[in-house]
């Protein structure tokens, strides 16, 4: 096969590469329409890496990275998450997403509640947490991402940036053992996407392991330990950024880099 | 016109009005609150995606929707005894409130479940609850703010649907008056009154119908 | 007992839903053209008007149904005297609760052509009534079918209320009939049938008017 999967202990620099949190094999999904829109992806991610998915749009990079917790169906391969395998019986499903955070491109806050509601919600019905050890908590996450002060606003009030910062927050609330961030700065206005990259950018350096689809080219350059790009349901190379900017092998990526560099 | 109105009538029988009121209140809230449990369980089905499922509350729905409810309760009233289930004239009345209530508010509740974008279910699964978690927490609540004007309607006509379940001599508001008006013959007066207090209810419960949107539909405001 | 045969039954339901639909046609003809006149008054731009048609539209959208059945058949003859049957008092009432219902329906629709209309209709000359005419009301008119058909089937069923005031319709013979055979289940089932089977149709065509209708705006 062409796109031979490059083995992830010998990819790029992966530098932490002990304890691996992501394991995915050979993922194949077509969509109800018959798109065949991954076409055996493999991936592992290890403990406090922060991976970077990157292709042109239709390339699977969105439905590989919400098939790591269980919100795309797939038809063949294994996803495991910290040594749990993604299956399709739901308790399984619905205890490997606690472990797994997740930030989607419109937000997806909750409006009917407050802030601070929106990150305790999770705590104190699937962890237990009691009322005040929630808002303690929370408080403190909110404080992270700058919007403590807002706590008792309703999502509505906040703007797409600190909006964005709340779902981290929130995302962040189950103590999850991965970050997974869909396009996280596309829904917003220019001058908004700094502020969610920061945030992004502390919980990197804070060691939590990431796995991010975003064409912020800048963050990737700086953050990220791999860059792997998909293009047409395959992985296409998974490498370090200095190696996927400065030295694009690949004709694709360089079409692809020559079109999101302007 | 020289009728002279006298509605003495009205004034030595208050408290039976206010007995009759008060049946009236609790049949409506009983059968509201039983109906918008059906509402809600009856969305649900409805939005499963299971086609059997959706197919009997369909049905459910279009066939209490597409009869008068005179004839749903004398159904019941009438009917089910033949079947071995007795009921007295107050229950037949909450069973076929409830059962008519809950037939126009699946829909409403279902029309608010499809306007609650699908990113909302995502973040909610994503966070790990479970779907029925999901819908209970997180589709539930905005999706009722997004119908509560329809909901408030379909609340409002079904107490005013209550007055007919005096024709089973449940002993409500309008067969208090049927009672007095045998007894008087102050027919105008009474069913006037009657009529008036009705409408003094339905103002009632528009006016809770605000303040339970201000304390509880707060967020609405911020929506866009 | 044996003369009620099923056929029998069946038939005697279907001579009574005649009355159903002549009262159901008599309240909706009725109602629809008080109804256009309490649309106009309600988005009147004198304040009188306004307000008499919001008392006449809180009363009747406000009322028990049945409480106006009566207030038309017992109250309204012993105001004037004269003895109304129950066709009459069931007819007066029902174009009464139409109207409000209707009334409120087509406010609605007016409203919702926008402002900028009247004003585009004001702006080259035409005086109130031909703003109207000839630009608001032809708008109006396409977003009221779907409600208005909708609010038809509420009338057939709200026709079986004057079974109480003693006008023989669908329900007042299904009624009658089970005070003979007692068979209660069957009769009531037959009569809902029968209205399903008319209203149905109506209701479908009502959601399929309102689908087509948010389509294309």
């Amino acid at each position: 096969m062409a796109y031979s999967q490059p083995n992830a202990s010998q990819a790029g620099t992966a530098t932490l590469g002990l304890e691996p949190v992501i394991v995915a094999k050979d993922v194949e999904k077509h969509y109800d329409n018959g798109f065949h829109v991954l076409k055996g992806v493999s991936l592992t991610v290890y403990k406090g890496e922060v991976v970077v998915l990157m292709g042109p749009s239709g390339s699977g990079k969105s439905t590989f990275i919400r098939a790591f917790n269980g919100l795309e169906p797939y038809q063949s391969g294994s996803i495991e998450i910290d040594g749990i395998e993604i299956s399709h019986d739901k308790r399984g499903i619905e205890l490997v997403r606690r472990e797994v955070g997740m930030v989607f491109q419109q937000f997806n806050l909750f409006p009917h509640l407050t802030i601070l509601k929106n990150v305790t919600l999770g705590p104190i019905h699937l962890r237990g947490l009691s009322k005040d050890e929630a808002e303690e908590q929370a408080m403190e996450l909110l404080d992270r991402v700058g919007i403590s002060h807002q706590a008792n606003k309703y999502p509505g009030q906040l703007s797409g940036g600190q909006q964005q910062r709340v779902a981290i927050a929130r995302a962040l609330a189950m103590r999850p053992k991965v970050m997974l961030f869909d396009e996280p700065t596309s829904a917003l206005d220019p001058e908004m996407v700094r502020e969610v990259l920061d945030v992004m950018r502390n919980l990197a350096e804070s060691g939590m392991t990431m796995v991010c689809v975003t064409h912020e080219v800048g963050f990737a350059r700086e953050v990220a330990d791999r860059i792997i790009f998909l293009a047409e349901g395959h992985l296409v190379a998974d490498t370090t950024p200095d190696d996927f900017f400065n030295n694009p092998k690949e004709e694709r990526i360089k079409k692809f880099l020559s079109q999101i560099l302007h | 016109m020289d009728y002279s109105f006298d509605f003495s009538v009205i004034a030595e029988n208050w408290p039976l009005l206010l007995a009759g009121a008060w049946l009236t209140l609790r049949m409506a809230l009983l059968a509201i609150a039983f109906g918008l449990i059906i509402g809600i369980v009856g969305s649900l089905l409805r939005t499963s995606g299971n086609r059997i499922l959706n197919g009997i509350v369909l049905a459910y729905v279009e066939v209490i929707r597409n009869t008068p409810y005179l004839i749903q309760l004398f159904f019941i009233f009438f009917g089910l005894p033949g079947l071995g289930l007795k009921l007295t004239a107050e229950q037949a009345a909450v069973l076929s409130l409830a059962i008519n209530f809950g037939a126009y508010s699946t829909e409403i509740v279902r029309a608010g479940v499809e306007s609650i974008d699908k990113g909302q279910v995502e973040a909610g699964l994503a966070i790990g609850f479970s779907k029925l978690a999901v819908f209970r927490r997180i589709v539930v609540p905005p999706a009722l703010a997004n119908v509560y004007p329809a909901l408030v309607g379909q609340v409002i006509l079904a107490v005013l649907f209550t007055s007919v379940v005096s024709q089973i001599a449940a002993q409500d508001l309008t067969y208090t008056g049927d009672f007095l008006n045998s007894r008087t013959f102050r027919s105008f007066e009474i069913y006037f009154t009657i009529a008036l207090i009705y409408l003094a209810i339905v103002w009632i419960i528009k006016g809770l119908a605000y303040l339970i949107e201000l304390h509880f539909f707060e967020f609405a405001k911020y929506r866009r | 007992m044996d003369e009620f045969t099923l056929s029998r039954i069946f038939i005697n339901l279907l001579i009574a839903t005649k009355w159903t639909l002549i009262l159901s046609l008599i309240a909706f003809i009725g109602g629809g053209t008080m109804g256009f006149v309490i649309a106009l008054m309600r988005i009147s731009p004198n304040r009188w008007l306004r307000s008499l048609s919001w008392v006449y539209v809180e009363f009747f959208q406000g009322t028990p149904l049945l409480l106006q059945l009566f207030l038309a058949f017992f109250g309204l003859s012993v105001l004037t005297g004269v003895n109304l049957s129950p066709l009459q008092a069931a007819s007066i009432a029902l174009t009464a609760y139409t109207s409000a219902f209707l009334g409120e329906i087509w406010r609605g629709s007016i409203n919702a052509v926008p402002q900028g209309q009247w004003e585009a209709g004001s702006a080259i000359g035409f005086g109130y009534f031909k703003q109207l005419q000839l630009i608001i009301l032809p708008q109006a008119l396409k977003l009221a079918i779907a409600p208005t058909v909708g609010f038809l089937v509420q009338v057939i069923k709200g026709t079986s209320l004057a079974s109480i005031i003693g006008f023989t319709e669908l329900s007042r013979a299904a009624a009658l009939i089970n005070n003979v055979t007692l068979q209660s289940m069957l009769i009531f089932g037959l009569a809902g049938l029968i209205y399903f089977v008319i209203c149905f149709p109506l209701s479908n065509w009502s959601q399929r008017l309102e689908k087509r209708l948010s389509y294309t705006s």
